[in-house]
């Protein structure tokens, strides 16, 4: 194993890109497509009311988008600190 | 050919294909029983994860019910979809370091506590029947449908096929039986989706056709007509809520919730090799779930608009074929209550139409004309997505007994020979069980699969997230938390569902949450109780820390 500083840096990066993509998360499903849905509805988007499309489609595409964004980050991550090559 | 025939034979060729990769992947030790030897593919393992999670629920009922519910039925997508990111980003890479057999593994070595270990392995137990009783009844139903034998015969074919790849391949057989299912069960729901959306607007993509234009020469979009409809009949239009929208935010976050602390989902992530694979697998595994998954509700637009437009207020002696054999089910009911010859649909008293909600993904290809052999694919898919289910609950449960419970804590100097003939036992077991249960439905399965959710969401999700990521959080805030979020989640369940403690109404609701949503509460209490019993006990041990920086680091490949 690495020295523990090593370790703490790794660490520290990892939860921001955590913290970060979950905020995405919260704000495309739970903001979008519930919270500020009523307000949302009132733009169309695509033959669809902007808030219901971001309920029953948007939400799920970014869902996959962001865990492919982590896979990403975190093997480059790796790599830096050579946990892979 | 018949229905029926293409049923036989399409059911017959997925069946024998199942058994084959049942002889052809017998396992020999139980860490090919328990995580098929820990070698599966990001690919295969996302596959199987896929065809794991999607049950006969997610195939048969949840377009129907998305299909009543309208926008309100967003909890179930983003709920059932949500929940990877959180599986992603929070748990699978960790646990795939931390690399052993089952949650309550985990738990039990993360919080240095057998006792720990078998309040999980109650909480296992607890969910994982509950779900399984579910499948089992789809199988019999699926099998009573279309081929016309009697539910019970169905649900003992099923076990039966399941009891043979479970107890011979374990968790190897089950993931190459679950990735030949996931392929099964989305080309199933893919192609009926498919065709009905070129049939109603002119797009191939249900995706697109579902806010497209109607192809009927109005040039109405199809929402803003089910809209309309809807609303005439005197419903709330289609695309927006008609339960309180701080209801739909706490189903949906419970359901995610959930679905990130439900084991049999969990341990699909021992079975890879490495821990960039995990993450790389949930990815995957939502990718191909989020295909059904985004599907669906446009399934559940066109088949309303479908069923609105051809059954309502339409005169009982020109309504298609397929609405009488349909009713011979009891799955369509029709009552003349003003004898007028015509069928009332309406949200009130008058209402003269019952329709259960299955029937939208069931019947939907009779309805649109499709070929006989779509029919009969829709129920090889369903057969599909409710044994592949049952296979990876009844892995748990096994797993559950014949590890944690005899390995760990009844007797640790059990073989590895001896472990494994005690899984196959617990395996054979519980198949019988959920058999059982599958003949015999008690009542409240419908009620408490909310239950499994709820208490995955207030039992495992905190205590596997602060054990990763807190490393102060010690043993007795843990257990402490776990209880008290099961505790308040069944009180809260069996006040407003089984009508004990004085019961309740929609009125009496705590904050306006029904059961289904209340999982997100018990689950802050669960940390609330975890952090205030932390600070007045002894600190998490040193060496307990350094398994948890362990579990932090991946593996140098």
């Amino acid at each position: 194993m690495k020295s523990k500083n090593n370790l703490k840096s790794y660490w520290e990066t990892n939860i921001k890109y955590v913290i970060v993509l979950l905020l995405f998360w919260f704000t495309f499903s739970f903001l979008f497509g519930i919270i500020l849905k009523d307000f949302l509805n009132e733009f169309s988007f695509a033959g669809f009311k902007l808030g219901f499309w971001f309920a029953q489609q948007g939400s799920i595409y970014v869902f996959v988008l962001l865990i492919f964004i982590y896979v990403r980050l975190m093997n480059n991550l790796d790599k830096k600190y050579g946990y892979k090559k | 050919m018949s229905i029926q025939t293409w049923t036989y034979i399409i059911v017959g060729i997925t069946f024998s294909v199942y058994i084959g990769i049942a002889i052809w992947s017998r396992v020999q030790s139980t860490k090919e029983f328990y995580v098929a030897g820990g070698g599966v593919g990001a690919w295969a393992n996302g596959m199987a994860t896929a065809a794991d999670w999607m049950s006969a629920a997610s195939f048969i009922s949840m377009a129907g019910i998305i299909s009543f519910a309208g926008y309100d039925g967003a909890v179930y997508l983003m709920g059932w979809t949500g929940g990877y990111v959180l599986l992603a980003l929070l748990l699978a890479p960790y646990l795939r370091k931390f690399g052993k057999f089952t949650v309550p593994d985990f738990i039990g070595e993360r919080y240095y506590s057998n006792n720990a270990r078998l309040v999980a392995v109650f909480c296992a137990l607890l969910v994982s029947f509950t779900y399984v009783a579910g499948q089992m009844r789809g199988v019999g139903i699926v099998f009573s449908r279309f081929l016309e034998v009697d539910i019970n015969t169905g649900v003992v074919i099923g076990m039966l096929i399941v009891l043979f790849y479970a107890v011979l391949g374990g968790m190897k057989g089950i993931t190459y039986t679950q990735v030949a299912q996931y392929c099964v069960l989305i080309f199933a729901f893919m192609v009926p989706a498919i065709f009905i959306s070129i049939q109603m607007t002119g797009n191939p993509i249900p995706q697109f056709g579902f806010g497209s234009q109607l192809s009927d020469g109005s040039s109405m979009y199809l929402l803003d007509k089910l809209d309309n409809l809807n609303v005439e009949l005197g419903f709330n239009e289609y695309t927006e809520n008609t339960k309180p929208l701080i209801d739909i935010f706490a189903i949906t976050f419970a359901l995610m919730v959930g679905t990130a602390g439900l084991p049999h989902v969990i341990v699909r992530f021992f079975t890879v090799k490495r821990v960039s694979d995990a993450r790389k697998s949930a990815g995957i595994a939502l990718l191909l779930i989020a295909i059904l998954y985004t599907t669906a509700p446009a399934v559940a637009a066109f088949a309303r608009t479908n069923l609105l437009e051809t059954i309502s207020n339409k005169s009982y002696s020109d309504i298609p074929q397929w609405f009488k054999k349909w009713e011979n089910t009891g799955l369509i009911k029709f009552e003349d209550l003003n004898n007028d010859g015509m069928i009332g649909y309406s949200n009130n008293h008058s209402n003269e139409l019952y329709v259960d909600r299955d029937i939208m993904v069931l019947a939907n290809p009779e309805i649109a004309n499709l070929p006989n052999w779509v029919v009969a694919l829709v129920a090889a898919g369903g057969l599909a997505a409710a044994l592949s289910t049952a296979a990876g609950l009844l892995l748990v449960i096994s797993a559950s007994v014949s590890h944690d419970l005899i390995k760990r804590v009844i007797y640790p100097e059990i073989t590895d020979k001896g472990e494994l003939i005690a899984a196959r036992i617990s395996a054979f077991f519980a198949v019988c069980i959920a058999g059982y249960f599958g003949i015999n439905p008690p009542g409240f399965v419908a009620a408490v699969v909310a239950l499994a959710f709820g208490l995955a969401a207030a039992s495992f999700f905190p205590a596997i997230v602060m054990g990763i990521f807190y490393k102060k959080m010690n043993r007795e805030g843990a257990i402490a938390g776990m209880l008290a979020g099961i505790g308040l989640m069944l009180f809260y369940m069996l006040k407003f569902k089984f009508d004990f403690f004085g019961g309740g109404d929609v009125e009496d609701y705590w904050f306006g949450i029904s059961p289904e949503g209340f999982g997100a509460v018990a689950m802050l209490l669960n940390f609330i109780v975890s952090f205030l019993v932390m600070n007045f006990t002894s600190p998490t041990p040193e060496n307990i820390k350094d398994i948890v920086d362990n579990i932090r680091t991946p593996e140098y490949e």
